[in-house]
């Protein structure tokens, strides 16, 4: 080791181990610097400014280096930045190869960092092979397509420098074998090594940097003009190499750049944890003396307490600031990690980086750090298509990957964007089914969100083939758990062949949060306030009400059935003596996950401390941590992701979940599949009706009803409502309880009496058709049991009879609907609802039936048909337009579809969408006479 | 002769002895915060000096009857292991003792194996036995398993 090493300066001991942590820290910075724009360099070889940035953070590396005494980093460096040298000279060019090899060369220097760090140590070891292969490229030996090796001085090098200093071979001579290339210099005291550039030189090289980058319009004379006046300085005798006095030039020059490093400074981690903890102590301690002057007006503490509040308040949020790194920090390896892939894999992608300068806490950013590198990779491997397929795919032929990070209310946001050729929701459904996760019979009735999310679930991988980036099988579970663990979540949207976005929300800090303070059974608990949605009261006298489904609750909120759990249930707490009416339900959002949690208090939202578990109760998946209130008492952090899934395992819930769900995507996407609500009326099979025709379930007192002329009728929401039963009016109770389903027609509402509510179903319906029993349209086999499928429309009309005859006698003449349906369920469901509403129907089940109406002369006033049918709709169109009867009815056409095709030249009404269907009918109509 | 301090306690009519080392402060625990889920040893969640103490309620752990008054007026031995702060609840707490290694004798084979678990060994006082807990072992429990 020429250079002076530690030993000579008498460094020992501490001194030693202070300067060695600051080295590693610094360096492992200047190396992730060093890293990212390499790449950026690699895109742009003209980018000077770049490379001399690169060139001088690997040169203070390898100064530092040398006088820390650290031969083998040194050397590494040293080759590293003769390579560096040659392509800033010029006399290289620039190649993916070659600035590969210098990723290596960082890449071993990180690793020869890391035994150091561990070991106090250089690890012994030669890097002979890899500095091989650095001064081979230096002398453009990597690949034959290179300008003439040239170890010539660099163009930029200024000849003054030979001229300062005694040189006992010229520059330009070709290097002798052994000891470099035998140029002297001054500033080494020793020859300098195959390549090496001498500090001169290299000064050179910065004045020629700063006068690029001050004055682009001048020429390449400039430099070497300027070079000589600042020479002087550099002669003088100064002649310990150190990097204090890089830095201290670097300074001199860049003058902003050096006024703000000075005014920062470094502090140690755990000085900031200490600070944070005390801080939260003294939050805690402020909330409670708060809390204890709270009431008592003319306190003489009041005003003192308040200015300690502020100042408090002031504190914390000076100390968290101390914590807030720009999350960019974050992503300085990214640019690299997804060039490698692209080398990797052959393929062409760009990596866009939006909002660097978003700031979180540095746990959350260090915690982040993995899962972002993952999703990542896992982008380059399986999102972005290789060029060809991109190209056939007609799109360009390079891929993007955009990371954006916002703030949104308290949180941050991530999001990691591809256009590349996102999920294949038909190939992860068929391996969910392969890996035994789903049965096949799940796997069809699930919608495509919930297919494509089940990337999350443990142990799945879709990667045809295992690379050696990703496709182990370990990516996404570990994201979304190493996610949820700080609290957050992560959801996903994607589009075959358009790409996939992911989603990462999570707080800013890990230390306080936003909380929700609420009661269940007499104990409170809080509840972060990320996950909370809104807040309903419900109870008898509120609007919104609590129903059950075979055990299961659910809330209506706004049109949807939300699934329910009582947080005193999910958490096993002793039941009330007495039940209170009131209650609150806090709607959660967890992933793609809705659920009402239903609580018996609500208290306040607090800023709260969150204190860890002890790791026996970490096991508890429940509970994210405890706090202190600011009355001294200690509650329990509810973790939203484990309610979640503790929900989701409540077999009931989960069932009704589910189901809702799928009940709610009304007649369903897949096929024939819907909703369907299973009851049981009569001793008979089991009965059913499509779940979207049902407007509420009610549990009424059976004394409440009154028997009319007319038959029963019960008084409800401000109005008489006609009551039927299923099975006849004499199974209509007379005392206890009676389940209603409540229909809604117009503004009317009826009531269908049942014995009892037993299953929502979601079922791909094989009907088979019945001839003539009043009320039953057929029957089908749901959950292998056979079942009646109820017409909704005869009950109907049995409670309104009189309403509907009133209603057609209205007009002089019924309008006719033609109902073209294929499907015998749906054209034996409609029909009757139809001709409730006062039409009069004919239903067809094909084009050539209508073929003969129309031949028949039939006129109608509207005709209806099946959008997703394209045959059918097609036959129609030309038979409508050919036949003078039929050309000038209004069309309107059905979908079960969940979403409805708008480019349609109808009405497009969903099948299940009985209100839609009489509405738009009603106005056909009235345009048609009005026209 | 090496002799060792104890803190005795009392717990379901047996007295035991913790060392005096192990132990940070005794307590009158107030305001125990249940952990609904928890396992049974976990007696609840409480706030010392402003930090969340974890009660470890000492009967459950040894397998006896609860308290017939619950938690309420019980005493607390207040440790620390591994950074975190536990109080160990127990029915009563007596005096600190001094006793000679020369009374120490190992667990009695027919030792209850829960209370085997946790203790070290007996030493014989007049008129009565002293039970010497471990600790750590005492802290040590399964936690509560978990459906993945």
């Amino acid at each position: 080791m020429q250079g002076p090493g530690l030993d000579t300066y008498g460094l020992t001991g501490t001194a030693m181990d202070d300067l060695l942590s600051e080295f590693l820290t610094e360096t492992a910075e200047s190396l992730e610097t060093v890293d990212t724009e390499l790449v950026r360099f690699e895109a742009d070889p003209q980018d000077k400014a770049t490379l001399n940035n690169i060139f001088r953070l690997v040169h203070t590396i390898k100064g530092t280096c040398g006088f820390l005494g650290l031969p083998r980093l040194e050397a590494v460096a040293h080759a590293g930045e003769t390579l560096l040298g040659r392509f800033r000279d010029g006399t290289l060019a620039v190649t993916p190869d070659a600035v590969t090899l210098v990723l290596r060369s960082i890449d071993r220097i990180k690793e020869i960092l890391a035994r150091l760090e561990q070991d106090q140590a250089e690890p012994p070891g030669d890097d002979r092979d890899l500095i091989d292969l650095l001064e081979a490229a230096a002398e453009g030996k990597l690949t034959a397509a290179k300008p003439a090796p040239a170890p010539a001085p660099a163009p930029v090098a200024p000849p003054p420098v030979v001229v300062a200093t005694p040189v006992p071979a010229p520059a330009a001579a070709p290097p002798p074998e052994g000891e470099g290339d035998g140029r002297w210099d001054a500033d080494l005291g020793r020859f300098l090594r195959p390549g090496e550039v001498s500090l001169a030189e290299l000064e050179a090289a910065f004045m020629a940097a700063e006068a690029e980058a001050e004055a682009a319009a001048a020429p390449a004379a400039t430099p070497v003009a300027e070079a000589p006046r600042q020479e002087p300085a550099r002669l003088e005798p100064l002649r310990t190499e150190t990097v204090e006095h890089e830095d201290e030039d670097a300074s001199a020059r860049g003058g902003k750049e050096s006024a703000l490093a000075n005014q920062t400074i470094r502090v140690s981690v755990e000085v900031l944890e200490n600070l944070m903890t005390m801080v939260s102590e003294l939050v805690l301690t402020r909330n409670q003396l708060l809390q204890m002057v709270r009431g008592q007006e003319d306190s003489a503490f009041k005003v003192p307490l308040q200015r300690l509040s502020s100042i408090t308040g002031e504190l914390q949020e000076g100390v968290m600031k101390t914590r807030m790194q720009p999350i960019g920090n974050a992503w300085k390896k990214l640019p690299r990690i997804v060039r490698d892939a692209c080398r990797d894999l052959g393929k062409k992608i760009d990596i866009v980086l939006d909002g660097e300068a978003t700031e979180l806490d540095r746990q959350v950013l260090e915690l982040i750090k993995d899962p972002l590198t993952h999703m990542i990779r896992n982008s380059c491997d399986h999102g972005v298509e290789t060029p060809d397929v991109r190209v056939s795919a007609g799109k360009p032929e390079k891929g993007t990957i955009r990371l954006s990070a916002y703030h949104e209310g308290g949180h941050i946001i991530i999001e990691v964007a591809d256009d590349g050729a996102g999920l294949k929701v038909s190939r992860i459904r068929q391996k969910a089914v392969e890996k035994g996760l789903l049965t096949p019979a799940e796997a069809e009735h699930m919608s495509e969100g919930q297919i494509q999310r089940l990337i999350f679930a443990p142990g799945f991988s879709t990667a045809a083939k295992v690379t050696n980036m990703s496709g182990r099988g370990v990516g996404m579970d570990v994201v979304k758990t190493n996610i949820e663990l700080i609290g957050g979540t992560i959801d996903l949207r994607s589009r075959e062949g358009e790409g996939t976005t992911f989603k990462i929300k999570i707080p800013l800090t890990l230390a306080i949060i936003s909380a929700l303070i609420i009661g269940a059974r007499g104990q409170r608990f809080a509840l972060p306030q990320l996950s909370v949605l809104e807040l309903v009261r419900t109870g008898p006298s509120c609007e919104h009400k609590i129903e059950t489904l075979n055990a299961a609750r659910v809330l209506r909120l706004r049109d949807r059935l939300l699934p329910i759990v009582a947080l005193g249930d999910l958490l096993g707490l002793p039941e009330p003596t007495e039940r209170k009416d009131n209650a609150f339900v806090v709607v959660m959002q967890v992933g793609e996950q809705r659920f009402g949690t239903l609580v018996d208090e609500v208290f306040d939202t607090e800023e709260i401390v969150v204190k860890p578990l002890t790791p026996i109760l970490r096991g508890l998946e429940t509970y994210s941590g405890a706090t202190i209130l600011g009355d001294g008492s200690v509650i329990l952090i509810l973790d939203p992701n484990g309610i979640s899934r503790q929900v989701s395992r409540t077999g009931a819930t989960e069932r009704a979940a589910d189901k809702l769900d799928a009940a709610n995507d009304d007649l369903g996407s897949a096929g024939d599949a819907m909703g369907l609500l299973l009851f049981q009326s009569g001793e008979g099979s089991p009965r059913a009706c499509p779940l979207s025709l049902v407007t509420r379930l009610e549990d009424l007192d059976a004394t409440t009803f009154e028997r009319t002329q007319r038959g029963v009728v019960v008084q409800y929401r401000g109005q008489l409502m006609p009551v039927v039963h299923a099975d006849g009016p004499f199974a209509l109770r007379t005392t206890g309880r009676q389940q209603i389903l409540v229909f809604q027609q117009g503004g009317k509402a009826m009531g269908l009496a049942v014995d009892r509510i037993l299953d929502i179903v979601h079922e791909r319906l094989k009907f088979e058709q019945n001839d003539d029993t009043p009320g039953l349209l057929g029957s089908a086999v749901l959950k292998g049991k056979a079942t009646e499928i109820i017409d909704v429309g005869y009950f109907l009309q049995q409670a309104f009879g009189n309403w509907t005859e009133l209603a057609s006698g209205q007009r002089s003449v019924r309008r006719r609907v033609l109902l073209v349906e294929t499907h015998p369920f749906f054209r034996n469901m409609l029909a009757p609802l139809i001709e409730a509403a006062g039409y009069e129907v004919t239903a067809v089940e094909n084009a050539q039936a209508v073929a003969r109406l129309a031949e028949a002369g039939r006129r109608f006033d509207v005709v209806l048909s099946d959008a997703d049918d394209a045959g059918l709709e097609a036959e129609l169109a030309r038979l409508l337009a050919d036949s003078p009867a039929l050309a000038h009815a209004p069309r309107l056409t059905l979908s079960a579809r969940s979403e409805l095709p708008y480019d349609s030249a109808q009405p497009v009404v969903r099948k299940a969408d009985r209100h839609g269907l009489l509405a738009v009918l009603d106005t056909l109509i009235s345009k048609k006479e009005a026209a | 002769m090496a002799e060792i301090e104890y803190v005795t306690v009392w717990i379901g009519g047996q007295l035991f002895g913790a060392p005096v080392s192990d132990v940070q402060d005794v307590f009158r625990p107030t305001g125990l915060t249940r952990v609904p889920g928890a396992p049974a040893e976990v007696g609840g969640l409480l706030n010392l000096r402003g930090r969340v103490v974890t009660a470890i309620d000492a009967r459950a752990r040894l397998g006896l009857a609860p308290h017939a008054q619950g938690t309420t007026g019980v005493m607390a031995v207040g440790i620390e292991k591994d950074g975190e702060a536990f109080g160990l609840l127990v029915d009563k707490v007596g005096e600190v003792l001094r006793l000679d290694e020369k009374t120490f004798e190992s667990n009695p084979v027919t030792l209850d194996p829960r209370w085997a678990a946790v203790s070290r060994g007996v030493h014989r006082l007049d008129g009565r036995l002293l039970v010497i807990m471990d600790i750590t072992r005492m802290l040590a429990f399964d936690a509560p398993a978990q459906a993945a």
